[in-house]
């Protein structure tokens, strides 16, 4: 809340560091016409997120715009983006623009690069439980999350209420067929690959592999 | 099998949110809306999937759609916003041919041919309507003042979800209004609640909840109508962080619509559960009673509402 926002466009020689491989990657990835945004802003202006980025979302889109690689994967807001498609819904060009930002972190994943590491730590525990069980273990997902964030009393006071209102399910609540070992079949094969290269780079590390060891 | 209609509950809807599963299938049984869970469903994926690949989160929400097919079911109800969001995207994006080829290899045999997914408050609208729910009213809501919040992504992006309108949705309004209630003007029907956040971020969550309750008492509703389990605990169950981050000492109940409408049907406590929820409903039905006894008392406060706004 209290990081300054960053500046990110400085005096910049635009041909020379544009990245050309990236944006066709960006563009490929999320199937979208990224040179027809027009920065009028409509994506910052209604994104509820605003207010906890370094790098408003219009601003995200130039960076691609511009091939300007570093700067758009290091940033914390793709971390940030919650999806709620308020930008998407209100391009006016259609553009897919939470599908852009859902592309950029997976490039940033990719690389190691995690600016946000508990948002990164979340998921990773979400699709692990997922993995496991076939389901979400809420409270496992809790538990492990309180331990690894290195915050481990942040919910503790939500623990009386859930109680008494039997809201903490102690048990996995698991599909009674074949469901979770077809969902870790699923996870298998996704760490096992063919990678589709995020970024336009080679790569082997599978994107998010660790969420499902 | 009788059913056409199959029921996908969610993770959310056998744990943190039974509440939400018990009233949805009570009231759609009420209103004479058959269904049959989708057999050994799993995860869909939901936001944590997507955020991590596409491919990933296409084939955890196919498996399901699979499941679906395999009983029978070409359209498929949800309740949590978040799972129609994930069987939706996934069933959308099966026509495209290499993200289909992908997500087979991921799942190991053939992607299942389409399925609608729609919200359960979809087929509620379209399989009862307000009529429908007005006929079987039992207990009417009179007096209730209710702020109806739908949440980020149940109507959201409309060309995707394609129901109800993307930025001023009516649908809860209507159901909740057949059922005797009073809807007020509500002007962050749309908002994020600040999502699945509240572990990793909790500032940005209690931020954005905060202002989400602020606004809805600011409109003078009794309860704010939530049709989404995540929405439902950081409003709720988180409300004291609410507070605790935003100096308020704000006490509104997060009734799930189902609820209040399975209150409306008069239906046994057993199926509206409202012992499950943090904030106790009771004194906004008790407001509700004392309005009613004595009918043009008014007293909302809608001009402090549209300064903020």
């Amino acid at each position: 809340m209290s990081t300054p926002m960053r500046t990110p466009i400085g005096p910049i020689d635009i041909e020379a560091e544009r990245d050309l491989a990236f944006m066709a990657a960006v563009a490929e990835q999320s199937g979208q016409d990224l040179k027809s945004c027009y920065q009028c802003g409509n994506c910052t202006a209604g994104c509820d997120y605003s207010h906890d980025y370094d790098i408003p979302v219009h601003q995200v889109m130039r960076l691609v715009q511009l091939g300007r690689r570093d700067e758009a994967l290091s940033c914390r807001s793709i971390w940030l983006c919650a999806t709620c498609q308020a930008c998407t819904t209100r391009c006016p060009n259609n553009i897919e623009v939470a599908r852009v930002m859902d592309v950029l972190r997976h490039m940033a994943r990719a690389e190691g690069r995690t600016p946000e590491r508990l948002v990164k730590t979340f998921a990773d525990g979400f699709l692990a439980s997922v993995a496991r069980h076939g389901r979400v273990f809420e409270v496992g997902l809790a538990m492990a999350f309180a331990i690894l964030s290195g915050k481990p009393m942040q919910d503790a006071g939500l623990g009386p209420a859930m109680l008494t209102r039997g809201k903490l399910a102690i048990l996995p609540h698991k599909p009674g067929g074949e469901g979770q070992r077809e969902v870790a079949e699923i996870f298998r094969r996704f760490r096992e690959g063919p990678r589709h290269a995020p970024g336009g780079t080679k790569t082997t590390a599978a994107p998010g592999g660790e969420a499902a060891k | 099998m009788t059913a056409t209609l199959g029921y996908y509950p969610g993770c959310s809807q056998t744990g943190t949110a039974a509440e939400y599963d018990i009233s949805t299938r009570a009231c759609m049984a009420a209103l004479g809306i058959e269904s049959a869970d989708v057999p050994d469903w799993t995860c869909c994926g939901s936001t944590p999937a997507h955020t991590v690949d596409h491919f990933l989160a296409g084939a955890l929400a196919a498996r399901n759609l699979t499941q679906a097919r395999k009983a029978g079911f070409s359209r498929v109800a949800t309740p949590c916003p978040s799972c129609l969001s994930a069987l939706r995207t996934a069933d959308a994006r099966l026509a495209e041919p290499a993200y289909k080829a992908e997500v087979e290899r991921l799942l190991g045999h053939p992607a299942p041919e389409h399925v609608d997914a729609v919200s359960t408050m979809q087929a509620i609208w379209e399989q009862a309507g307000a009529e429908g729910v007005r006929a079987h009213v039992k207990k009417p809501l009179t007096g209730l003042r209710v702020a109806c919040y739908y949440g980020c992504i149940l109507n959201r992006p409309p060309d995707l979800m394609a129901f109800d309108d993307p930025e001023n949705p009516v649908v809860m309004d209507e159901l909740l209004r057949a059922c005797g209630a009073e809807i007020v003007d509500f002007p962050f029907k749309t908002e994020c609640c600040g999502a699945a956040f509240a572990m990793p971020k909790l500032n940005i969550m209690t931020r954005l909840s905060g202002r989400i309750l602020d606004m809805a008492r600011k409109c003078g509703a009794d309860c704010v109508a939530v049709a989404c389990p995540l929405c439902q605990m950081n409003l709720d169950l988180r409300q004291g962080q609410v507070n605790a981050a935003t100096g308020n000492d704000l006490r509104l109940p997060v009734p799930y619509f189902t609820q209040l409408m399975a209150l409306a049907l008069g239906l046994p406590d057993e199926s509206v559960r409202l012992d499950k929820l943090v904030r106790p409903l009771e004194p906004a039905l008790e407001a509700a009673r004392a309005r009613a006894s004595k009918p043009a008392a008014g007293g909302v406060a809608p001009k402090e509402a549209k300064t903020c706004a």
